[in-house]
């Protein structure tokens, strides 16, 4: 399949950093070089999405410093960004908020470009197609076809697919707009344990073909728990994230048993949320 | 009890002729570049420089001795002809490596029982699971590893992560991006080089020699 007839993908990761590890690094690197594979698709973009403080998960730093350290981890990346909008809002947005968000700034950003984009060749050359254009536009082989907008899916891993089964976690008509709308890439070990997870769901069984598996074979088990609890065992965590990072948090002190006692004795926001909807 | 003073990681020399080896010189570098940031390992390229492969026990025992050479010597009364320094500042040389090494201790004819013996006994190993691998196991089944379990030390990985340097190979023969599991000066190394290419793979004599060695 040609380039120009290929979507193009941006890849969207929300959640709490609380730090940043080299393993949600690489469910870019997989998710890019899968969906890329696949032939029909061109992952352009990733984004980090750092969730707001008001989420209030315990042991969650302030999202100033979540956000320095995903920046210095995608430091080096030439095609993965963080993005501060969902950690600036005051209150806990819910994901597929967060992912509407980014679509439309996708469109609102398509829309400009066409109108100033560039086009190939001299000036002289321009006013040529637009001329050629008018002259031919029944013949629609020539006119060339109009960028389709990138569309955001969500990345993750199984144990997000996996929360959507946590009571009031999330809303039943958030998952079905998450899969229906823009789809999820879910990088995971335990392939055949994600596919029961989907066949045993109605709403995520309808988009199954939005939904995207991606099979990690080697176990990286690499989470930002377990690297919070080396660090108040002051056991190293060289190697599990990026140099830039570690000197961070060691430079700011940002995990010890006290940061771990934050939020706690306090309602997850998510699940405030649906105990306020259901008593409004 | 302990105190780590320094990490050496030693290449092995290109004439161990195992498969898809790339050459001494860029294993060198690449583990140079990857220690970079690193402010108490170092690489050390005695043993690819040999003319041929040579047992790790001739490796363990070429490092302890230059551990020793380097220490401070002290000028009592032999006025520098004997070296005599207190048995407790000796560092002690280690062998560090994943539980399947330890394993490999099993396979015939692959490690001489003398050097199984002198690693264990004079030098002490220090050996970090891996998923699928028993060290405790492999200790109790072997009368020269149990007499000296108390100089094997396991190491339990808190964070269990199953990369391997084959996994890396294949991924990178597969065009797939290995970013995150390696340095990105080690990434640019191997792209520059053309190494671990689908076509660069060297089909090296796959039947091993003796003892084995980790990715």
């Amino acid at each position: 399949m040609e380039n120009s007839e290929k979507t193009e993908v941006v890849l969207l990761a929300c959640g709490s950093f609380n730090p940043i590890t080299n393993m949600h690094l690489r469910l870019f690197e997989l998710a890019k070089d899968y969906m890329n594979e696949t032939g029909k698709y061109r992952v352009i973009k990733g984004i980090i999405s750092p969730v707001g403080d008001a989420y209030k998960k315990k042991g969650l730093i302030s999202a100033h410093h979540r956000v320095i350290m995903a920046e210095l981890a995608t430091k080096n990346s030439e095609w993965v960004e963080v993005d501060t909008w969902e950690s600036l809002q005051k209150e806990w947005v819910e994901t597929a908020k967060v992912l509407r968000h980014h679509q439309e700034k996708l469109e609102a950003g398509s829309c400009d470009h066409q109108q100033d984009s560039p086009m190939p060749g001299k000036p002289g050359q321009k006013r040529k197609w637009v001329e050629q254009r008018q002259d031919f536009s029944q013949k629609k082989l020539l006119e060339p076809k109009p960028k389709d907008v990138p569309k955001v899916k969500l990345l993750c891993g199984a144990d997000l697919l996996e929360s959507f089964a946590v009571p009031n976690l999330w809303k039943s008509e958030d998952i079905t707009q998450i899969v229906e709308d823009y789809g999820l890439i879910c990088i995971t070990r335990a392939g055949n344990d994600a596919q029961k997870f989907i066949y045993e769901s109605d709403a995520l069984w309808k988009h199954r073909n939005n939904i995207h598996l991606v099979n990690e074979w080697i176990t990286n088990d690499i989470s930002s728990t377990k690297i919070r609890r080396a660090l108040r065992r002051g056991q190293s965590i060289r190697y599990l994230v990026p140099d830039l990072v570690q000197e961070y948090i060691e430079k700011h002190d940002l995990y010890n048993c006290e940061s771990e006692e934050k939020n706690v004795g306090v309602i997850l926001a998510p699940l405030q949320r649906q105990v306020a909807d259901a008593n409004s | 009890m302990y105190q780590v003073i320094g990490g050496i990681i030693s290449p092995v020399n290109d004439g161990y002729r195992k498969q898809d080896l790339v050459a001494a010189h860029h294993r060198v570098a690449m583990a140079r570049l990857a220690l970079q940031t690193s402010d108490w390992v170092q690489v050390d390229p005695w043993e690819s420089e040999q003319v041929q492969w040579m047992e790790t026990v001739k490796v363990l025992r070429h490092h302890h001795s230059e551990l020793l050479r380097s220490l401070p010597q002290t000028e009592g009364q032999d006025h520098g002809r004997a070296r005599s320094v207190a048995p407790t500042a000796v560092p002690e040389l280690k062998l560090l490596c994943g539980a399947d090494v330890l394993k490999t201790f099993q396979t015939p004819n692959l490690w001489k029982d003398a050097h199984i013996q002198e690693i264990v006994e004079k030098f002490g190993v220090v050996c970090v699971s891996r998923t699928g691998h028993n060290p405790k196991e492999y200790i109790s089944g072997s009368p020269i590893l149990h007499r000296y379990q108390h100089n094997i030390h396991l190491v339990r990985e808190p964070v269990q992560n199953e990369l391997s340097s084959t996994y890396i190979r294949r991924a990178l023969s597969q065009g797939r991006s290995v970013k995150y599991l390696l340095p990105d000066a080690v990434i640019s190394y191997i792209k520059d080089h053309n190494l671990y290419t689908r076509d660069s793979s060297w089909k090296g004599s796959s039947t091993q020699r003796n003892e084995g060695k980790t990715d």
